[in-house]
């Protein structure tokens, strides 16, 4: 039983041939093909993810949200497509015309080259490369150096201080996804994104749940979405590195913001949602791309959720929530795991002869089951840990303003 | 010579790699010549790709591109004051000569040496796996256990020596 | 299939246009650059010997990687280096750090 996809490439395939093409070339007409209809298809489903998120944030903030373009306004998002793409684009005095430009390209260019390792379903992904984690962390980190770009050949000090802001921020919360992203790696035994998402008979949410949660906030902060939007942060910096971007270069940079988002929560469900898998997804696969679909859309509507209800953080906190916090975390949460799993492996390996096999839920139970184990320890401990430690900064704070509240607080306590 | 696909990427990724590294060394303007380095990594890590080496491309664009690219372009714009626009120095037409020189030494040797050779086999399938474990094994033939510690040493004192040196 | 010397030729041309940039560049984030380039024309031979001449063993690649590794702390330090002696002197031209201590 084949997906639709692979029908599509075969009759492509046999089309190209048919009219004379080599094998060799027919293929890379075909690779081209089908990456600028996944390029295409993933910007044309943000006119979709705009229109949603911000009906949902609407609804989140007691409001409507946009409802004049089109039924439920869902054309809302062409509407201002339309507006931003016949707007001039003004170039600031003494920017720097090829970087300026340069850098809304690397920007959408870092976002949609991920999807070429993302699996589909079992069968249809981009290019199974055998290095896929490790092609998305280089990819992402082209963005870095667009949003430097773009910073620097603006001319203005705003962008250019937005652009700092932005780089420490992104290079700092890039460690702790990194760590994240080997937990995966570590469970399935591969990089290929398809073992992984095929590894998954129990959902590595389930096994490694503080994993995802790290993982979760982390890519919260690298899509610059509150609590971590300081990369605009639209009431202290102006707009940040985007400040002098107008018309279609803006636009570019809008698109790659959303899509960035969507991009990270398709990853999130692959790595740790079980990407296509669900049940009927191996004897038919294009179930396994409505299933991701879903799973994307959960992921995303999270994000959209902790977007409209949490408010900004500080730069500092949020830099040294991430060194001091979401690091040693990892760093704790990684060894440990790895360490009792290879206890475990020694000690239950005759009890449980399957305990490395990911084939059914069953034989991965026993693994699960101590991972998680080790996750809620780990978690717990990290929580009551920030917890005394905010409790012993708040005594700290209320002695500094009045010495004596705390007197008589200890008092009456 | 049979113009494939394969060729033609080669073609792409070399001009890329040798346009790059002549933008490096000769443009004025030190930002441009930060943005021609990364066109040149970029190119190089292309051309790993080529090689079968899909692991050290990645790597490439990330350590490189990443990181080293952005260490770079922040030091320029820390040092912009004095330095927006430089020239080269006084003995840059010996430079040129050297680098000539050097160039078509290298050339002679390897045409003499090298022309025409083709793979002698195909990449092991397990060859990623292999080279992890060749980085963490201590026997047999790929055993890089004492040098993969040691790297990691040494990154972890550069680390620390850089913070130590950049703070005020 | 592309022979092995044009990856040679390449990585050749790289390496002495990394040489020319050390030699003639005045300022210090440029030969740091250039000493980039020619620490990448390096891999750029490992790999393709790697790939041309024995692709069963791996230390072709092995090697690549502790380049990687050198090339990524010489970084660090050396901009560092330049940072710490721009906020002492004001320049980041080789030839004004003529002072062995400062």
């Amino acid at each position: 039983m084949g997906d639709i996809f692979t029908t599509i490439y075969n009759f492509l395939l046999s089309l190209l041939i048919g009219l004379g093409a080599d094998q060799v070339v027919a293929d890379a007409i075909i690779t081209f093909l089908a990456a600028a209809v996944l390029a295409t298809c993933v910007l044309l489903i943000l006119i979709f993810n705009i229109w949603l998120e911000r009906k949902v944030l609407g609804r989140i903030q007691d409001r409507i949200g946009p409802n004049r373009v089109g039924p439920y306004g869902i054309f809302q998002t062409v509407a201002d497509l339309t507006k931003l793409l016949t707007k001039e684009i003004i170039i600031p005095s003494g920017a720097d015309l090829v970087p300026f430009f340069l850098a809304p390209i690397l920007m959408v260019a870092s976002v949609i080259l991920v999807w070429a390792v993302i699996p589909f379903t079992g069968k249809t992904i981009g290019t199974d490369v055998n290095i896929g984690v490790l092609y998305f962390v280089a990819v992402s980190s082209l963005g870095i150096m667009a949003v430097l770009l773009a910073g620097w050949s603006s001319n203005n000090k705003y962008a250019l201080l937005g652009a700092f802001r932005a780089v420490a921020m992104l290079v700092s919360y890039e460690v702790p996804m990194i760590l994240m992203l080997l937990v995966p790696v570590l469970l399935s035994g591969s990089m290929r994104m398809g073992e992984i998402a095929a590894a998954q008979s129990i959902w590595y949410v389930f096994s490694m749940p503080l994993a995802a949660f790290i993982f979760l906030i982390a890519m919260t902060a690298e899509i610059g979405r509150s609590p971590f939007d300081l990369l605009e942060a639209e009431s202290e910096i102006v707009a940040g590195y985007q400040t002098e971007y107008s018309g279609f270069a803006f636009a570019m940079f809008y698109a790659a913001e959303w899509a960035h988002a969507f991009t990270m929560c398709a990853l999130v469900a692959t790595l740790f949602l079980g990407g296509w898998r669900g049940p009927g997804a191996e004897q038919y696969p294009t179930l396994g791309f409505i299933y991701l679909a879903i799973k994307i859309y959960v992921v995303y509507f999270f994000s959209i959720w902790s977007r409209g209800t949490l408010p900004r953080i500080r730069i500092d906190h949020v830099m040294s929530f991430c060194w001091k916090f979401l690091i040693p975390l990892a760093l704790i949460l990684i060894v440990l795991t790895t360490l009792v799993d290879k206890i475990a492996q020694i000690l239950l390996i005759n009890r449980f002869p399957n305990y490395l096999s990911m084939a059914t839920p069953a034989d991965m139970l026993p693994r699960a089951g101590i991972l998680l184990a080790v996750n809620l320890v780990v978690g717990l401990v990290a929580i009551g840990w920030i917890a005394l430690v905010g409790r012993r900064e708040r005594r700290h704070q209320t002695a500094a303003e009045h010495p004596a509240s705390v007197e008589a607080g200890m008092a009456t306590r | 010579m049979v113009i494939t696909p394969v060729t033609i990427a080669f073609f792409i990724m070399a001009a890329f790699t040798l346009g790059g590294s002549l933008g490096v060394v000769t443009n004025r303007n030190l930002f441009h010549a930060a943005l021609y380095l990364i066109l040149a990594l970029f190119g190089a890590a292309g051309l790993f790709v080529l090689l079968e080496a899909p692991f050290l491309a990645a790597v490439q664009v990330l350590i490189y591109v990443g990181a080293i690219s952005v260490l770079i372009a922040i030091t320029i714009m820390v040092t912009r004051r004095i330095m927006g626009v430089e020239s080269a120095n006084r003995q840059w037409p010996l430079s040129a000569l050297v680098g000539l020189l050097l160039a078509a030494t290298l050339g002679f040797v390897i045409m003499d040496r090298f022309a025409g050779k083709f793979p002698v086999a195909g990449v092991p399938d397990d060859s990623l796996t292999r080279l992890g474990m060749a980085l963490v094994s201590y026997e047999g033939m790929e055993a890089y256990l004492v040098p993969f510690e040691v790297a990691s040493v040494l990154l972890l004192a550069a680390m620390i020596g850089a913070i130590v040196v950049a703070r005020k | 299939m592309i022979p092995l010397h044009w990856y040679l030729l390449v990585a050749a041309g790289m390496f002495a246009l990394g040489v020319y940039g050390v030699l003639a560049r005045r300022n210090m984030v440029a030969i740091i650059m250039s000493i980039e380039l020619m620490l990448n024309a390096v891999n750029i031979n490992l790999v393709a010997f790697w790939r041309y001449m024995a692709p069963e063993n791996l230390n072709g690649q092995a090697f690549a990687i502790f380049v990687f590794t050198v090339a990524a702390a010489e970084a660090a330090v050396g901009l560092a280096l330049i940072i710490s002696i721009y906020r002492a002197r004001e320049t980041v031209v080789a030839k004004e750090i003529d002072m062995l201590k400062w």
